[in-house]
């Protein structure tokens, strides 16, 4: 295909991680609130996305993890922090252009029906892309084809469709086309699958997969679920209130939880056995408010193993960079913390 | 089951609802044909996607629908009371008394301009006719009884002013003010998150034994029925297309649908390996499929299935699945 700069350009080579989020920081201001007042939305988040895995991130409602992608994209600025993709620093002389990002990344959004426009057919909405980016009217217009092709519609059947003519899952698909209308390399999901019926998430999750191979995709994949965030992720980020509680690859989260948060998490799940039944909720209470959070680690408020260290001061995440880091923010797992319990991690890189 | 409908010992009964929305363009099929029971005391799910009808057979129950555009045809029985010859003032007696309900959403479900405290005391008053006092104390009474900490200040929270989980809360305290002795949940922890999801998901199952309450609970998740339910049944295209004991119908499924279901369900699935999903979408409710509706998905369908509806088949006392291929070995389900 005719794509403007060619998007599989791997400028850094395989080993260069294509996104990588230093301390990003965003803080809201509360309307008619006390002044000073601010949302701790994001709150020193950090990352690093390595080429062609799928990174999943897992949290309760405001924990932050939309408003982190919407940071990714610049579709809200950051207060603070900054973003590297594949080498070159986002929105910074000598950097990369937020066009030229959003070029490269696209994203598809929860609601499959508000994020397309209502009068607009389809294949209009999918070929839009193309044509902003400088194709031909012609050119956008077949782009939009093929891809429809991709994500399993006819084009000739659903192409002149408006959205309300379509199902939630045909939407989706509509929403995924029009993401990789324009070759991106990565593709933000953002609670992508969580809509959908169940017959129909199982669809929707295998076509991300096969497009994922075909395309040489790299994704971030937010979700609350935690069962289709095993099944589709490399490696797992966990959020709480605004910060990251634990990073690492998906079987080590699963299997070996360190944070309290992701244990909790992990044990909500409900059993599908009906002869094993939860008798006991892991924690108690929900989440604080990100407006005042708790003073040291926020999730001390709710946690079994909390002491007075845990609310002097906050714990830090240790080291996140590499593909294979498996690391926590907790004070249990730093043995200078002063924590009674507190024990060095095993096998963290 | 077991031929109970002449002993009615059951606490709900509902033999062949049908639900049809009628509007000048087209009629929408909700509910084809629906029978089941609900023992004093038990809790059934009843498991389906969106457009399935479970939540309006929940609606049904309470005759909430419109009743201009809604044409209702079977018969609906709760505690011996037959709810479709019911009146106004009967309807609403019935209503929060006999018969309470919980939704999704409780911030569209409680009044944004009243105090939780106000509303309970509100339902009480008007049921049980005692005084405002006594009724504040036994709304606190209730809040303790879900669990609400410092309940006393809680009760005069507004709405907006809680959390979503003590909101869910709040509208159970409700909702068991008048010792309901049947509690209709739809979808009651849907919108909550995962770690309050368990929470209100046990306490419900503590009540619900506590209190004895019958108890029908609608929901789309297969991990919350596992966690709640007593029997299933799995509805498909406005049908009841399986039925039976929970630990039964999720270990070894009868109705391809459910078999289906729970492959599409993520769970524990192989990373490198596709989901075994079931293909196609549900039927449009305006004009399904003659014969079985899931027929058009079903990896086994033969014509005899799109022929006519397949009748309901019992392998096994207290199982149900509405399949040709499955064999029935008691005949006296129905």
């Amino acid at each position: 295909m005719d794509m403007m700069p060619p998007s599989s350009f791997d400028r850094g080579g395989p080993a260069q991680p294509l996104l990588i989020a230093r301390d990003l920081r965003k803080h809201f201001k509360v309307k008619g609130g006390a002044p000073g007042a601010v949302v701790r939305a994001v709150d020193g988040v950090s990352f690093t996305l390595f080429k062609g895995e799928t990174l999943g991130i897992v949290g309760e409602s405001g924990c932050g993890k939309s408003t982190l992608a919407r940071l990714l994209l610049h579709l809200i600025q950051p207060d603070e922090g900054e973003l590297v993709f594949d080498g070159d620093t986002v929105a910074e002389v000598r950097g990369i252009s937020v066009n030229a990002l959003r070029r490269q990344v696209q994203m598809v959004f929860q609601d499959s029906y508000s994020s397309l426009n209502p009068r607009m057919p389809v294949q209009d909405s999918v070929a839009f892309g193309p044509y902003v980016h400088g194709k031909s009217r012609s050119a956008a217009r077949q782009a939009a084809r093929d891809i429809l092709v991709k994500v399993g519609l006819n084009p000739d059947l659903f192409g002149p469709r408006y959205p309300h003519e379509l199902s939630g899952g045909q939407k989706q698909r509509v929403n995924i086309a029009r993401a990789l209308a324009i070759e991106p390399r990565m593709v933000i999901l953002d609670e992508a699958v969580s809509a959908l019926d169940k017959s129909v998430e199982a669809q929707v999750l295998n076509l991300l997969r096969a497009l994922k191979a075909n395309f040489n995709l790299t994704y971030l994949f937010i979700s609350h679920d935690l069962n289709v965030v095993r099944y589709i992720s490399d490696r797992v980020l966990v959020m709480y209130l605004g910060s990251v509680v634990e990073l690492g690859p998906v079987d080590e989260i699963f299997s070996r939880p360190l944070h309290p948060y992701t244990t909790a998490l992990l044990g909500s799940r409900p059993s599908m056995d009906p002869a094993n039944r939860i008798e006991e909720p892991p924690i108690t209470g929900d989440p604080p408010s990100p407006i005042d959070p708790p003073s040291g680690c926020r999730f001390r408020t709710r946690c079994p193993h909390a002491e007075p260290v845990c609310a002097a001061k906050p714990p830090v995440l240790g080291e996140w960079h590499d593909r294979t880091s498996h690391v926590a923010a907790c004070h249990l797992h730093d043995p200078a913390s002063g924590h009674s319990m507190a024990r060095a991690t095993v096998g963290a890189a | 089951m077991d031929g109970g409908m002449k002993l009615a010992p059951n606490l709900v009964e509902v033999e062949d609802l049908t639900v049809r929305f009628v509007t000048r363009e087209a009629t929408v099929h909700a509910v084809n044909g629906v029978t089941f029971s609900v023992r004093p005391g038990e809790v059934l799910c009843i498991l389906g996607e969106s457009g399935s009808g479970k939540s309006v057979t929940l609606r049904a129950l309470m005759r909430l629908l419109p009743p201009r555009r809604t044409k209702i045809t079977g018969r609906m029985q709760v505690d011996g009371q037959d709810i479709l010859s019911l009146d106004r003032g009967a309807l609403r007696r019935l209503r929060g008394g006999l018969v309470s309900m919980i939704f999704q959403e409780p911030m569209t479900a409680l009044d944004p301009v009243y105090t939780i405290g106000t509303q309970i005391i509100e339902t009480i008053c008007k049921h049980k006719g005692i005084s405002r006092s006594a009724a504040r104390a036994r709304a606190l009474e209730l809040l303790e009884l879900v669990k609400i900490p410092s309940a006393a200040q809680r009760l005069d929270n507004y709405p907006h002013e809680l959390s979503g989980g003590l909101r869910q809360r709040a509208m159970i305290a409700m909702a068991l003010s008048c010792d309901p002795r049947l509690l209709l949940a739809d979808e009651p922890t849907t919108a909550l998150d995962a770690t309050v999801q368990i929470q209100v998901l046990i306490l419900l199952r503590k009540l619900q034994r506590e209190l004895g309450m019958g108890t029908i609970f609608v929901t789309h998740d297969l991990g919350v029925a596992s966690e709640i339910a007593d029997r299933i049944a799995v509805m498909y295209a406005g049908r009841i297309v399986e039925e039976g004991p929970v630990a039964d119908v999720l270990r070894a499924p009868l109705h391809p649908y459910t078999q289906g279901l729970m492959a599409s369900t993520v769970h524990g699935q192989a990373r490198d390996q596709d989901i075994d999903a079931i293909p196609g979408s549900p039927p449009d409710l305006r004009r399904l499929p003659a014969g079985c509706s899931f027929a058009p998905r079903c990896r086994y369908a033969t014509p005899e299935c799109r022929a006519s509806i397949p009748e309901p088949r019992s392998p096994e006392p207290g199982r149900m699945a509405r399949c040709i291929r499955v064999e029935a070995a008691v005949h006296s389900f129905a």
